[in-house]
């Protein structure tokens, strides 16, 4: 079974596991005890929250362990919102985020907040020019993506951070979760407040996560209680979870140092693979994200390829797992201007460093037999 | 000296056949329960069976029960959710004085938001008064909040009764049911509540688990927003290890129930023999015989709560002044004060024990021994 849903959810690394078990078996306590049960664990999950902040090149305060990505999204969304809706009342996005980020800013709007859902060009860019100009004297928010999930777009982030530093009033909310680990993103300097990770997404474990929240960035609590994590996560911590998530960001930036050529590579030979492919066009930008590939197959339907593919023992998706209300057309390929023959025929292939060259060449001729097989019956 | 552990109250040790549960899961199951492949169904079908079996555990149906990051959640979804989804019937809620702080918190956050809250007082026995409840109860009360086994007495609340008195009146009822859970045998259609939370690390579960059991029909607005996962109450990719880890630990404490019961008792009959053995003086704050047996909390009189726990700790014996939950700070237990009156010295020289699987009738009566010789130096 080879596994091409990488940006759905990813294997667990054995190590990380392995912390996960150690820590539950020996570190039980409750860091906020104050015996020595407890205290063993509030200084290994010290020590975990200097790792972290270490490997981010953060400060450790600016650390905040949460439950995973759309905790950490909503805590930054809702957070910045409810804490500075005196200052104002106004946020953007883009219309491409995932639906944690479009959820949230919508519950917001039923709050009474405006929202502005900016567009994004035929490769799913949202323009640092556009942000600019939608920014007002009512704006407490920024909140755009690194990499998006579907497609493997990169957002101009680095530029947009520029323009976010001249407004010292307004916050500026990264949602790097599929970014995280593939495409480096300096948080130093960067004009970034805000940036949510997620454990399952770079073998991790589920009900992981983090945000940063940079020094002075003040937030409301989504959830209040025992006033852990600065008061802006109450709720015992998941010290083992925590440790866990830990060493997965470790393990992840050290592929990302190592294997980046690896990815790259096995990316352009699917690319040139599914180039040549005659059914299929491809929908994801060049050059942009190394683990995602958007593909459109116009005339099938998504769901009888992957189910054809899986019978072949592999695995990819139509599009991200968190969104499946309306059943085939994707929002994102619709924002980005696609015909619904592309929207809604529309398959994603998500790489890890795990993966091998022979498996997307056996990918690709299993796609290929596939279309054929169906091409056939079609007639 | 041999650490003992007697503060299962703040969190317990994962039970090994838990570890044992989610391992295949972790290594396994990895998928997406929300991906349409066969990795997605795997982890699909783990939660399925998990949601049956926990709903089992209370007597309801498993679409009432929501999957949380704990009990704090929970609590939160439960006492904002249900508030703001019902604002428009009316802007009172009734809870108590002695509630978890996510409970209480989650109130002062309605208070902001212009809701009345009537915080009811417990009497010197730390119970709620089932009369109270009646008596502040309003045609513009849309939820009661109030815990079934106060985590720092054990005392067991009235729920049942409270239940009945509720059944003719439109607000929800919710309980925190975190110390309840596991020890007590729950139906939620007996006891006639709305809402129930239940956490995974205080029965030998992991971390970062609970659920908040929802009765068909109630509306709560969302904490937080995002996929549609837990039918959009609760976004974000499930915790499947993590749930499987729950699910075992709620079975395991379901199978030994009165098994446990049985030995915490016989614990807390030991530690508390053995102190008088010694000529402690004590008291048990609550009804001895109206708290849960894992939990027992005791007044020394003479001592005082910072002295107390740090010759514990450094004789080995790991207990707490109440809820762990305030962050270190050693402040007067918000408990013992609605009980006997703010500045009143059992606030101050009180201990929380709270027995289970780290605990042997030997090592409870080592620890009771150990706590004996500093109680009887300190209080000299």
């Amino acid at each position: 079974m080879i596994y091409l849903d990488n940006s759905a959810t990813t294997k667990p690394y054995q190590e990380v596991i392995d912390s996960f078990t150690q820590v539950s078996e020996k570190y039980y306590g409750n860091p906020s005890s104050i015996h020595r049960t407890g205290a063993a664990a509030e200084r290994l999950l010290w020590r975990a929250r200097q790792q972290a902040a270490e490997l981010l090149d953060v400060k450790e305060e600016e650390i905040v362990f949460t439950s995973g990505g759309t905790e950490g999204n909503n805590t930054a969304i809702k957070g910045i919102a409810l804490a500075h809706q005196k200052r104002g009342r106004h946020i953007i996005t883009s219309c491409i985020e995932h639906p944690s980020v479009l959820e949230a800013c919508r519950g917001l709007e039923g709050l009474g907040f405006s929202v502005t859902y900016l567009p994004v060009n035929h490769q799913g860019l949202v323009d640092p020019a556009a942000v600019e100009a939608a920014i007002t004297e009512e704006t407490i928010l920024i909140s755009i993506m690194h990499v998006n999930n579907e497609l493997g777009t990169i957002q101009p982030v680095e530029e947009i951070g520029k323009i976010a530093k001249q407004y010292p009033k307004l916050h500026f909310h990264v949602d790097h979760v599929q970014g995280f680990g593939k495409v480096p993103m300096p948080l130093t300097n960067s004009g970034i407040d805000l940036c949510t990770i997620s454990g399952h997404k770079i073998h991790g474990l589920k009900g992981t996560g983090l945000l940063y929240a940079k020094k002075g960035t003040h937030l409301f609590p989504l959830m209040h209680g025992g006033g852990q994590e600065q008061s802006i996560r109450s709720g015992t911590e998941n010290l083992a979870g925590t440790v866990s998530l830990v060493k997965a960001l470790r393990l992840i930036l050290e592929e990302q140092q190592k294997g980046k050529q690896h990815l790259l590579d096995m990316k352009e030979r699917l690319w040139s693979c599914l180039d040549k492919t005659k059914q299929v066009s491809i929908n994801s930008p060049a050059g942009h994200a190394p683990h995602i590939i958007n593909i459109s197959v116009p005339g099938f339907k998504p769901e009888v390829l992957i189910h054809a593919l899986s019978e072949k023992g592999y695995y990819i998706s139509t599009k991200s797992a968190c969104s499946s209300k309306n059943e085939d057309v994707s929002a994102v390929l619709a924002a980005c201007g696609m015909p619904e023959s592309k929207s809604s025929s529309a398959l994603r292939i998500s790489l890890s460093y795990h993966n091998q060259q022979r498996e997307i060449e056996g990918f690709c001729k299993a796609l290929g037999e596939t279309l054929h097989q169906f091409s056939e019956v079609m007639g | 000296m041999e650490p003992i552990y007697l503060d299962h109250a703040a969190t317990t040790p994962v039970h090994p056949e838990v570890t044992k549960a989610m391992l295949p899961v972790l290594q396994e199951v990895f998928g997406n329960p929300s991906s349409v492949h066969h990795f997605g169904r795997k982890a699909r079908q783990i939660i399925d069976e998990a949601r049956r079996i926990i709903a089992g555990s209370i007597h309801a149906n498993e679409k009432e029960i929501v999957f949380t990051s704990g009990g704090t959640e929970a609590d939160n979804l439960a006492v904002v959710g249900t508030a703001m989804a019902n604002r428009d019937r009316g802007m009172h809620v009734i809870t108590t004085q002695i509630e978890h702080h996510a409970t209480l918190h989650a109130a002062e956050y309605l208070e902001k938001q212009g809701f009345e809250i009537t915080y009811l007082p417990v009497g010197s026995e730390g119970k709620v008064s089932v009369e109270e409840l009646e008596s502040a109860l309003r045609d513009d009360t849309v939820l009661v909040s109030i815990m079934a086994v106060n985590n720092e007495t054990g005392m067991v609340q009235p729920i049942k009764e409270m239940g009945k008195v509720l059944k003719g009146h439109p607000a929800y009822f919710h309980t925190d049911a975190v110390q309840a859970y596991g020890l007590m045998d729950i139906n939620v259609d007996d006891w006639n509540v709305d809402l129930l939370t239940a956490s995974s690390h205080k029965i030998n579960g992991p971390k970062a688990g609970g659920f908040l059991y929802m009765r068909e029909g109630v509306q709560v607005s969302a904490l937080q927003y995002g996929g549609q996962q837990e039918r959009k109450r609760r976004p974000g990719t499930e915790n499947v290890s993590g749930i499987k880890g729950f699910q075992r630990a709620v079975e395991l404490a379901v199978e030994n129930r009165s098994e446990r019961q049985q030995k915490y008792a016989d614990f807390k009959q030991t530690f508390l023999q053995k102190l008088r053995q010694e000529n402690v003086q004590f008291v048990v704050n609550g009804i001895e015989t109206e708290t849960v047996p894992a939990i027992v909390n005791i007044s020394f009189p003479g001592t005082n709560v910072e002295a107390l726990l740090t010759n514990f700790d450094l004789s080995g014996v790991a207990a707490s002044s109440g809820s762990a939950c305030t962050a270190g700070s050693i402040e007067p237990s918000h408990v013992l004060s609605a009980m006997f009156g703010k500045g009143d010295d059992r606030t101050i020289n009180s201990i929380r024990f709270s027995f289970g699987l780290a605990n042997t009738k030997d090592n409870v009566e080592e620890a009771a021994g150990r706590v004996a010789s500093i109680v009887n130096r300190l209080a000299e």
